[in-house]
């Protein structure tokens, strides 16, 4: 987990900008969910990919 | 023969009902008498559609009289409830699409299996929106082991293990975003095939991550496996995900086994953060194929990990608008993860998604060499119901999101997987072991599969109830 990811104040700010649910007694456990999927995102943002790598689903008109 | 009728497999099913020898009605009033005594202390079913089952038979019995040979003539099977079946409200696990109207019509899966002489019995319990590994239900309760009813199913297909397990049912219909077909088949000791990823429509069935989820079939025996994947291949304008590639012929090629397949255990990932049985599970397997070869499957971490971030955006966006409305009416351990998905910033996953290219390239690669490899399927055994946290190598962890550490970086890029049972010996409970092949190589995997159960290696009993 990068130390510059504050995962609580990233979910009270977030719930409030998009009007999603966070109550006291549910926060602890969202901003664990959170942090894991922080973790995780750390994990694959840390790898390095060339600017030509395109994201896997493509778009067939 | 109509005592045990129920512990039948589905081509045993077929070819009787076809010879004339059973007749669909018996199979169905058996199957439905089995449900009634067993279902009760397992909780496998949240809908049951016997009399669509007795009029379905009904017509099976009369397509044979006519001198008709349906592939699946007569074989029972049930479906996870997030299937659509005609004047069934499809609940996907959840109390609030309780509140929708009943279903206009079949899921396309389930249209092929009636064409294919199928006869459902209902709609099974499943983890809430199929977010879960574990098998239990906050509205419908807990689909129960049913080789230990204090173990977990599995999920999310976890009625879909427990039907098939209690032998309810010779072959039930799941679906497998990140394990959700192989976890159940492990954990309740059964064949479950993921296809290839846009091999099978999912039109008619309730989404999850719309980059993810695949359908597909679990049962007791591999022939069970193929005969029910070739009914259920074709062409579906109606899922945009499908790939529209020719038909795999697995039943017609499942005989030649395993020789001449070059076949390789997956190590280095795979052989850590497991309990000791998931991976004696697998050097059975490899004995028993004569595997000497090895091979690592690049960054399968970041694969898991870029899974783990796409299915988390996927299902926040698609249950946006209910969890802003309805969220008191979630189970509560699902509720907190789409409320956390609907955080995430765009870049983390469109990032998963640009890995998800690379890896996919990186796969291929690897079989270029190989045409299969092995893998656990779950970390252990079946754990005991209501299991929040986990040691592996050391480290405590939650139990949920970690029992799909082995499947979610297969089905990130779609590979084909058929999970095998495995009994240890002395064990009370089976295990998994995940049967991998290369993209539209389903008849492969399953030709592997095959090949161990008439050696003996995998084998899914019906549960002493």
């Amino acid at each position: 987990m990068s130390p510059a990811f504050d995962a609580e104040a990233y979910a009270e700010a977030t719930a409030k900008a998009l009007d999603l649910p966070l109550p006291p007694e549910w926060k602890a456990s969202v901003v664990a969910h959170l942090k894991a999927t922080a973790a995780a995102a750390e994990l694959v943002l840390a790898f390095p990919l060339p600017d030509e790598a395109e994201p896997a689903p493509v778009f067939e008109p | 023969m109509s005592a045990d009728i129920w512990s039948l497999s589905a081509h045993e099913i077929a070819a009787g009902v076809k010879a004339r020898r059973l007749s669909a009605r018996e199979v169905a009033e058996a199957t439905i008498a089995r449900i009634e005594a067993t279902d009760p202390g397992l909780g496998a079913f949240t809908d049951r559609t016997f009399g669509r089952a007795l009029a379905e038979a009904q017509s099976v019995d009369d397509a044979v009289a006519d001198g008709e040979a349906p592939p699946l003539a007569g074989v029972p099977y049930a479906v996870k409830n997030l299937f659509d079946i005609e004047d069934v409200t499809t609940r996907a696990g959840s109390k609030i699409n309780r509140d929708n109207p009943p279903a206009g019509g079949d899921a396309a899966l389930v249209r092929k299996m009636a064409l294919a002489g199928g006869v459902l019995a209902g709609a099974l319990n499943m983890g809430e929106y199929a977010y879960d590994f574990t098998g239990e239900n906050a509205h419908d309760g807990i689909s129960r082991n049913p080789h230990d009813p204090g173990r977990m199913s599995g999920g999310s297909s976890g009625g879909s293990g427990t039907a098939v397990a209690a032998g309810m049912v010779p072959v039930s219909l799941g679906s497998d975003t990140n394990g959700s077909i192989r976890v159940p088949s492990s954990f309740c000791g059964l064949f479950g095939l993921k296809p290839t990823y846009g091999r099978l429509s999912r039109a008619g069935a309730f989404p999850f991550c719309a980059s993810l989820d695949h359908l597909g079939p679990i049962a007791r025996s591999a022939q069970d496996l193929a005969l029910v994947f070739d009914a259920l291949q074709g062409d579906d304008a109606d899922d945009p995900a499908q790939a529209h590639r020719p038909p795999a012929a697995a039943l017609a090629e499942i005989g030649k086994g395993a020789g001449g397949l070059a076949i390789a255990v997956a190590d280095d990932y795979f052989r850590k953060n497991g309990m000791p049985e998931a991976f004696a599970a697998v050097d059975t397997v490899v004995a028993a194929l004569g595997v000497t070869r090895a091979v690592t499957l690049p960054q399968a971490a970041r694969a898991r990990a870029s899974a783990y971030v796409i299915t988390a955006a996927e299902a926040g966006n698609l249950h946006g608008k209910r969890i802003r409305q309805r969220a008191r009416d979630f189970d509560p351990d699902v509720r907190d993860r789409l409320i956390a998905g609907a955080m995430i910033p765009a870049a983390w996953v469109i990032q998963a998604q640009r890995f998800r290219a690379w890896f996919h390239a990186a796969m291929l690669e690897v079989f270029r060499e190989v045409d299969i490899i092995l893998a656990p399927a779950t970390p252990f055994h079946a754990l005991p119901s209501g299991t929040k946290m986990i040691t592996l190598d050391g480290v405590t962890m939650p139990a949920r999101p970690n029992i799909g550490i082995y499947t979610q970086p297969i089905s990130f890029i779609g590979l084909p997987v058929v999970a095998v049972p495995v009994w240890l010996p002395g064990a009370h409970l089976p295990i998994g072991v995940q049967v991998i092949a290369a993209p539209w190589r389903e008849d492969l995997a399953l030709r592997v599969a095959w090949h161990l159960e008439q050696a003996g290696v995998a084998r899914a009993p019906v549960a002493k109830l």
